[in-house]
């Protein structure tokens, strides 16, 4: 049975710490995890750092992440960063 | 940290980076991890947020302009305080003039004549070398470039120099991030060592290095395998020429070259003086507190501030007072001296002053002559100055341009200082600058003042754009019975009456003789009934200038008219080469040779066609025959085009049956390879059609009854129509086919284009193997527009398919009527003759220009299928597999 996956939103704001609480309840049986960026416009080297971070503690957990609704000036930001290949994206 | 993991890997595996520790190693890549951050986070702001960070920045240097002239100073022990202090100023504010206005973000540039928008990308981490003769000033300049282009900068700055820098460097910093720049977006290596640079110099993530300092920082630059913007030394020459205004030349060049006690590498190093100002020169110089050297002082000079082993300055002189360096080497000088001149016979290894010196010692030549003093020059500028900044006062301004031709450098100052002047901004309209771009000559990627657009990768979004086009036709045509009593209306002093022998014998000369008014002295000059040969044109311009000649009516067929055309060409203008003239050409608009436009004589020529097929009488082409070398000369100018056309239809009222075929076939050719030609147009087109519908109609008629003069008529203008349309659409491959197969095997133009018909339509309509380019079509159009035709004529069908089939049949059925042979192979023509035949009967038609108009690009291999099929015979309306291809 397919594993229904779990969307959190993400707010320009407060990428870091938003992401740094969705890393806590990560949890390895999650399977999926969406994160809604769609009302996210620019990032900044935190939110870079954070998403780095944030990738990382998935890949260990297994954990697929997709990043949902980025606009394509950030998905050029994690393409320069070589990020966007640890995320899945859809609109 | 972002791309932690790969540095790990990395310092792993390349224990090969002799030199640097492991630690040293992350220090750096924690640089480039900073500043690859902060250049992509950079790449999503706004030029309005660009701009808001620069003002700041700029306002925070300038008010820093004293703290870092002193700091550099005290730490390089070089140079003049209070001119770097004005460097620092120049520097921002001068850089900051020249940008604010400029867009360095997404669209910078609007063409719209060109339908061209280009758009700024920034480049990424740049790494930037930085020299120890303008510290602070470089830094800031190089700051400033960076924010405006969204890049992230990692300064290397001299040894001798990194702690003003990376004073320079925060303090652009820390008004740039308070303003909102990225994290991460300036850095300095703090002490370093020349692995640090090569290690840096090397990394991927490294987008660009610019390195501004000496030959070896450069040289690793461009070793490094990046793109590199290497900007080294120079060697300035300046040539005083005699008319130039001596006291500001002499002031210009000390303020120059003791600014900043010389540092600046475009600063004037050797002065060649006209003999006749030398002395007064000399003595203006000293007057204004130079010193010059006697013959033992300037040996003692050159043998201390050169090095004698590698030929270049010493360091320990540079950016050192005049007095210092006259004290070192024991000279005696004034007090205040400021300029030590040092007169030299020559340049080169055995006059060591003769080089590049970045401090006031200037060397002086006394030139005989012009001549000498340009050479002189040249030798300073290949001297180690190749590229970078040459210097001339002179009020002569062809002297000016001389010395800019020979002189090869990226700034040539005029009348103005050199180091300051190539600078820009302050002397002249030169684009600010830190960084002299040396071209090629000095091993540079560029000749320009280094600047943001340097610091860009700068996009070009190329619209497709419809060039204009054209339809061009004589500017009078009469048509109809007895349109030939129109000739009276032109005045002519003498006229030559072109035609051949068959045409006068039936009395065609004589009407037209009618019309010509009793005034006129009227010559006739019979040629051969056959495509005209070079002599033959040749003998008929020499009646031309013979009778002076204002006028020529060519009576005849394409072969008469093509030959009055070239005949005309030659009168008006003898220099014109045929051979030249006929050189191919894919773009009438863009074409190499050139139709002359001076002409000796004028003449006007009108075309009174007897044949109902070629167009010539409308037509800008011409051929003719070169029989000494055995070729066609194939001429294509709208200046061939005659000016006066009269279709007559009572001057083919007798043509034989076969010609009437014949004709009539090669205008439907025409018409219908204009029709689905890539440069038919809406001007074509209509005539295109017309034509088509005419000899669908008429030609028939105009076969079986030949008296029919309605069928005539109609035949006779749908002739002329069709040849508007393929003179301003051309024709296509069956005319490239037909031309080939009909000089190799000697079968009338008509009827080898009647041959190819039927195969080249559905060649046409089916889906190309490969498109033809073309601007001027929106999409594969052809089989559509045979579907039109065939709607024209009324054939029926629903589909294009259809319709495309029912006008190859209509096509076949016409020649059929007209009784064509059905195939090449019923002209006699064996199968085996045909094959040896057919390389290069494929080789002559694919060099034939036709078909580069024609809608599908053809392939050698589908040329050889189209001829076999020729060779087969006609009954590809019936063909299955046609209709199976055809329609996109």
């Amino acid at each position: 049975m397919p594993i229904t996956p779990i969307v959190q939103s993400i707010e320009e704001a407060n990428v870091s710490s938003q992401l740094h609480e969705a890393e806590k309840k990560m949890s390895s049986t999650d399977g999926e995890l969406v994160l809604d960026c769609s009302t996210i416009r620019r990032v900044d080297a935190s939110a870079l750092h954070a998403m780095e971070r944030f990738a990382h503690v998935a890949e260990d957990k297994g954990v697929k992440v997709v990043l949902r609704g980025v606009n394509v000036e950030i998905y050029k930001v994690l393409k320069l960063t070589k990020l966007s290949s640890r995320f899945s994206f859809t609109n | 940290m972002i791309a932690t993991e790969p540095v790990q890997a990395k310092v792993q595996k390349e224990p090969a980076l002799d030199g640097l520790s492991t630690e040293r190693i992350a220090y750096l890549e924690g640089l480039i991890s900073r500043a690859k951050t902060a250049a992509a986070v950079f790449s999503q702001f706004s030029q309005e947020d660009v701009d808001r960070i620069i003002k700041p920045m700029v306002l925070a240097g300038l008010e820093k302009a004293q703290h870092l002239a002193r700091l550099a100073v005290e730490e390089t022990r070089i140079g003049v305080m209070e001119d770097k202090v004005i460097k620092n100023m120049v520097a921002t504010e001068f850089s900051y003039n020249y940008v604010k206005d400029k867009r360095t973000v997404g669209v910078i540039r609007e063409i719209p004549e060109r339908n061209l928008i280009e758009l700024a990308e920034p480049i990424g981490v740049i790494f930037s070398i930085t020299p120890i003769t303008n510290p602070t000033s470089t830094v800031l300049f190089k700051c400033i470039m960076a924010i405006k282009t969204r890049n992230a900068v990692i300064f290397s700055p001299h040894p001798n120099a990194w702690r003003c820098c990376a004073e320079a460097m925060k303090i652009m910093y820390d008004a740039a991030l308070k303003h909102g720049a990225p994290e991460g977006v300036f850095a300095c290596l703090e002490e370093h060592t020349l692995e640090d640079n090569a290690y840096l110099m090397k990394h991927k993530d490294v987008a660009l290095i610019d390195a501004t300092g000496g030959p070896g920082a450069v040289k690793a630059a461009y070793s490094s395998g990046k793109p590199a913007l290497g900007v080294g030394p120079g060697n300035t020459p300046v040539y005083l020429e005699k008319t130039a205004d001596l006291n500001t030349s002499i002031v210009d060049i000390i303020i120059s070259k003791t600014f900043d006690n010389g540092t600046i590498c475009a600063s004037e190093q050797t002065v060649v003086i006209d003999d006749e100002i030398y002395d007064a020169a000399l003595k203006k110089f000293a007057d204004l507190g130079s010193h010059i050297c006697n013959e033992k002082e300037t040996v003692l000079l050159g043998r201390t501030v050169i090095d004698p082993q590698t030929g270049f300055m010493q360091p320990m002189a540079v950016g050192q007072k005049a007095t210092d360096i006259a004290r070192f080497i024991g000279l005696t000088v004034k007090p205040g001296t400021k300029l030590l001149i040092a007169p030299i016979q020559g340049v080169g290894r055995e006059y060591p002053l003769s080089v590049e010196k970045l401090f006031p010692v200037l060397a002086v030549y006394r030139a005989r002559s012009v001549d000498e003093a340009l050479k002189v020059c040249v030798d300073v500028n290949h001297a180690g100055g190749l590229g970078h900044t040459a210097v001339i006062f002179s009020r002569n301004d062809e002297i000016i341009r001389k010395f800019g031709e020979v002189i090869n450098a990226g700034r040539i100052i005029v009348n103005s200082p050199g180091s300051i002047g190539a600078l820009g901004a302050v002397y002249n309209d030169l684009v600010p600058t830190f960084a002299f771009g040396c071209g090629t000559g000095g091993g540079n990627s560029t000749t320009d003042n280094v600047n943001i657009y340097h610091y860009l990768n700068i996009k070009r979004l190329a619209r497709r754009t419809q060039n204009h086009m054209w339809f061009r036709v004589p500017n009078q045509i009469y048509f109809n019975m007895n349109a030939v009593e129109n000739v009276r209306q032109f005045p002519s002093r003498c006229t030559l009456i072109v035609t051949n022998a068959a045409l006068e014998r039936i009395g065609h000369v004589d009407i037209v003789r009618r019309y010509i008014t009793p005034e006129t002295h009227m010559h006739v000059q019979v040629i051969p009934d056959a495509e005209p040969e070079i002599k033959v044109v040749m003998q008929g311009v020499e009646a031309l200038n013979f009778y002076k000649v204002d006028q020529i009516i060519a009576l005849g067929g394409g072969s008469v008219i093509d030959a009055a055309k070239i005949m005309k060409l030659k009168y008006e203008s003898p220099n014109a080469d045929l051979e030249e003239l006929a050189a191919p050409f894919l773009d009438l608009r863009k074409r190499v040779v050139e139709y002359p436009t001076e002409k000796v004589n004028r003449a006007r020529l009108i075309a009174i066609p007897t044949t109902s097929g070629t167009g010539s009488e409308v037509t800008p082409f011409a051929v003719l025959t070169d029989k000494e070398r055995g070729c066609k000369v194939t001429l294509a100018d709208y200046s061939l085009t005659p000016d006066v056309a009269v279709v007559d239809p009572q001057f083919v009222m007798s043509m034989p049956k076969g010609l009437t075929a014949d004709t009539g076939i090669d205008c439907l050719t025409h018409a219908l390879e204009s029709g689905v030609s890539n440069y038919a147009s809406p001007y074509t087109d209509s005539n295109a059609m017309q034509a088509i519908r005419l000899v669908f109609k008429y030609l028939p008629i105009a076969y079986e009854n030949p008296k029919d003069e309605e069928a005539r008529s109609m035949m006779h203008n749908a002739a002329c129509i069709a040849a508007m349309a393929f003179s301003n659409a051309s024709v296509g491959v069956n005319h490239a086919m037909a031309h080939a197969f009909g000089a190799r095997f000697n079968v009338a133009h008509g009827r080898a284009n009647a041959l190819m018909l039927p195969h080249v339509i559905a060649y046409n309509a089916a889906v190309p193997a490969k498109f033809m380019p073309s601007p001027f079509q929106q999409g594969f159009v052809a089989h559509k527009k045979y579907a039109t035709v065939a709607d024209l004529l009324g054939l029926g069908g629903h589909t294009v398919e259809e319709k495309v089939q029912k006008l190859i049949a209509a096509v076949e059925q016409l020649l059929d009527r007209l009784e064509f042979p059905k195939s090449i192979a019923e002209l006699g023509i064996s199968e085996e003759e045909f094959r040896r035949a057919l390389p290069e009967l494929v080789k002559m038609a694919f060099a034939d220009p036709s078909w580069r108009s024609n809608p599908r690009l053809p392939l050698m291999t589908e040329l050889v299928e189209l001829f076999w099929k020729a060779y087969r015979g006609r009954g590809v309306a019936s063909d299955p597999a046609v209709s199976a291809k055809q329609g996109a």
